[in-house]
């Protein structure tokens, strides 16, 4: 059984159709990615999944169970986390504070067992601190431990956003253009710790991207959207061939160039 | 190394010692003269110094334990001032109490709310409508008014009474943010008052605009509370309790989603962070201990009206917090106790000193001019310059430092890690 699988998504702003008919299914274990140019509807499609917004019509479902019409904090409880496009973190928060509160839903201490600093409270605590400090070095972020989460640099803002996802022991992890502004090491990196994350955290991705290098190196699926639609899906290299998929990036031109050499549809980046 | 250990002890005994030659000198001071309202404020300073000296937490909260429960009350009872000053101390528990509370929801959750003092007024009317036979008016069965014994359940009553309003108020409020927030809070915060107001028609619950007069003292082991000194100590043991119980929730899962949804509401929802429920909770807590002092107040005041429950004390509040530092417990114990000592003691002494200029004829100031009317320009002036200039407040609210040496495990993900990378590599 998949462990996301939308069928017919439509999401319409008043007379603006983001998302239309859009069916999808993310194998467990897999790493999916959607792809397509700036305004397909990606971001749109991510808040869908994750209770954000509600679809106008269609299903989702996690593990063979409907999310729609949940919040986005009891979507967060069905096992789905996500980072964002443009970075949210706890900016006054540590680095350390903000895995933390990705770890809050599945601490069980309560109220009586604040106030009295109960010896179960302490322990839950040190462990989820240990825990969280165990996610901060897989990220190589742990000597940054007691630094605000603003002060960092942009890319380790991006790793830790993925560490404190992860925190929240996801089945399906979103990750919105986790490369983007980074530069070519860092996502040489970042590529190398989504690829191993997915076994060592027994967590299934979905990814948006720009970056067609990482997106071909490490995605099983792809699906392509473009005016809010799903154009194509298929394996890396079927979407590398797919005119649609040429002409939505390059413009139709492209497409006969495209079917001259094909090499050159593997540099479509932008 | 031998000589740096030495000048860092030495370092620590000479703050020792010249804290003990301070909080010595002033509390000697204050037992001999007749009034030193400096020597009084001086040993309060003492508080803060020891705030700031190199010596461990418990021994910090232990010194000023001592100073608090005991110094304090025997060194300023020497004078005929003595309950002047416990009166004074005491109205500084209870705003450090409330600003404290208020610092759960503006602080912490960062949820701007300009009505406060209702739930203050929550707690005081549920312990006055008892302790008065007002009760007997609308309460079918029972003897009122109920004995100084029913106090300190009271405590708890008017604890929960103020956490159940603050539930109330917050889920129509909370669907709102920002400014809207701030404008809505101040809309109930003044609702609740003429609520009491009014409240004396058709059943008269809290006789409106006269007031609640001649409430039973808090009474223990048969033994009646009505000196200040008396509620000073009662002010003192919430206050810990309340410092105690705010420093746990700060640094537990609940400060932190607190903080999340202050920080971003959007990412903490996305964490599994129930939106409405955390902040139902900031106000339900913060809420709670307002409503304690509120029964205190009450009990202290043995009257209470409606006017002393006015929008100038949500914002007295909030200026404490503000002053002090959003967010940071030790910076909102020394805004409150600023701005109580500002307003009763320093305004109050300048009033005094004006009014005796105007007596003795060298100048006359008009009575619409004398400080203690200049409260609203003060305060003003206060949250201007300190948004202005130092937003942070004049303790700033600090992290959790983690102890990295208590968390590293041996058996560490990033090891496993760079392995499997080296494996990737070799068969690249």
């Amino acid at each position: 059984m998949p462990i996301l699988e939308v069928t017919n998504v439509t999401k319409e702003f008043g007379g603006l159709i983001a998302n239309k008919d859009i069916t999808l299914s993310v194998e467990k274990g897999s790493i999916t990615a959607v792809i397509g140019p700036n305004g397909a509807g990606k971001t749109t499609f991510f808040n869908l999944v994750t209770g954000v917004y509600q679809p106008t019509s269609g299903e989702i479902l996690v593990e063979g169970k409907s999310v729609v019409g949940l919040k986005p904090d009891e979507v967060a409880k069905r096992g789905i986390s996500r980072t964002f496009q443009n970075i949210r973190l706890f900016g006054e928060m540590t680095v350390l504070e903000n895995v933390l509160v990705g770890m809050h839903k599945h601490l069980k201490t309560g109220l009586l067992g604040i106030i009295l600093n109960l010896p179960s409270t302490r322990n839950e605590e040190l462990e989820a601190e240990k825990e969280a400090y165990r996610l901060l070095e897989y990220f190589d972020l742990a000597p940054l431990l007691n630094e605000k989460a603003k002060n960092l640099s942009y890319g380790a803002q991006r790793k830790l956003e993925i560490a404190r996802a992860l925190a929240t022991k996801p089945k399906l992890i979103l990750l919105d253009e986790p490369a983007a502004g980074m530069n070519p090491k860092e996502t040489k990196e970042l590529t190398d710790i989504i690829k191993q994350m997915g076994e060592e955290f027994d967590v299934s991705i979905l990814l948006i991207e720009h970056d067609m290098k990482l997106v071909m190196e490490i995605s099983e699926q792809i699906y392509v959207l473009d005016h809010g639609e799903k154009i194509a899906e298929g394996t890396p290299n079927e979407i590398r061939t797919n005119p649609k998929v040429i002409e939505a990036y390059l413009g139709s031109g492209a497409v006969q160039l495209g079917q001259r050499s094909e090499a050159s549809a593997n540099t479509t980046t932008e | 190394m031998k000589e740096k250990l030495t000048s860092f002890l030495q370092n620590k005994w000479s703050q020792v010692i010249l804290f003990t030659l301070f909080v010595v000198i002033t509390s000697l001071s204050l037992y001999l003269s007749q009034k030193s309202v400096v020597a009084f404020l001086l040993l309060l300073a003492s508080l803060l110094v020891l705030y700031y000296m190199k010596l461990k937490n418990l021994t910090k909260w232990i010194v000023s334990a001592g100073i608090l429960f005991i110094l304090l009350p025997m060194a300023s009872s020497g004078g005929p001032a003595f309950q002047s000053y416990m009166e004074v101390a005491t109205m500084v528990g209870i705003y450090v109490a409330m600003a404290l509370g208020l610092n759960i929801v503006v602080g912490l959750a960062g949820l701007l709310d300009l009505g406060f003092v209702a739930f203050f007024a929550v707690g005081a009317y549920s312990y006055a409508i008892f302790a008065t036979p007002q009760a007997s008016n609308f309460m079918p069965f029972g003897q009122y008014p109920l004995g100084g014994e029913s106090f300190w359940i009271f405590l708890i009553i008017g604890g929960i009474c103020a956490a159940i309003a603050g539930v109330l108020i917050g889920i129509p409020v909370l669907r709102v943010k920002g400014d809207y927030l701030a404008i809505v809070t101040l809309g109930f915060g003044e609702i609740i008052r003429i609520v009491f107001n009014n409240l004396d028609r058709p059943i008269n619950f809290t006789n409106g605009a006269m007031g609640i007069s001649s409430v039973t003292p808090p009474s223990i082991f048969g033994f009646n509370l009505v000196f200040p000194h008396h509620f000073y100590f009662v002010t003192l043991l919430i206050l810990a309790f309340t410092i105690f119980a705010v420093l746990r929730f700060e640094h537990s899962k609940l400060g932190r989603s607190w903080k999340a949804v202050r920080e971003n509401e959007i990412a903490a929802q996305a964490m599994g962070i129930p939106l409405v429920k955390t902040k139902l909770l900031a106000f339900a807590l913060g809420a709670t201990f307002s409503g304690m002092m509120g029964v205190v107040f009450a009990a202290k005041q043995a009257f209470i009206d409606p006017t002393s429950f006015t929008l100038l004390e949500s914002f007295t509040i909030l200026v404490m917090v503000v002053l002090g530092g959003m967010g940071s417990v030790p910076g909102v114990i020394l805004g409150a106790a600023l701005v109580t000592i500002l307003n009763l003691q320093v305004l109050t002494e300048l009033t005094n000193w004006v009014n005796q200029l105007n007596l003795s004829g060298m100048i006359t100031i008009p009575d619409a001019l004398s400080p203690a009317k200049m409260q609203k320009l003060l305060f003003g002036l206060l949250l201007v310059i300190f948004a202005l200039y130092r937003p942070i407040g004049l303790i700033p609210a600090k992290n959790k430092k983690f102890d990295e040496s208590k968390l590293k495990s041996s058996n560490s993900l990033s090891i496993d890690r760079e392995n499997s990378v080296a494996i990737d590599k070799d068969n690249v």
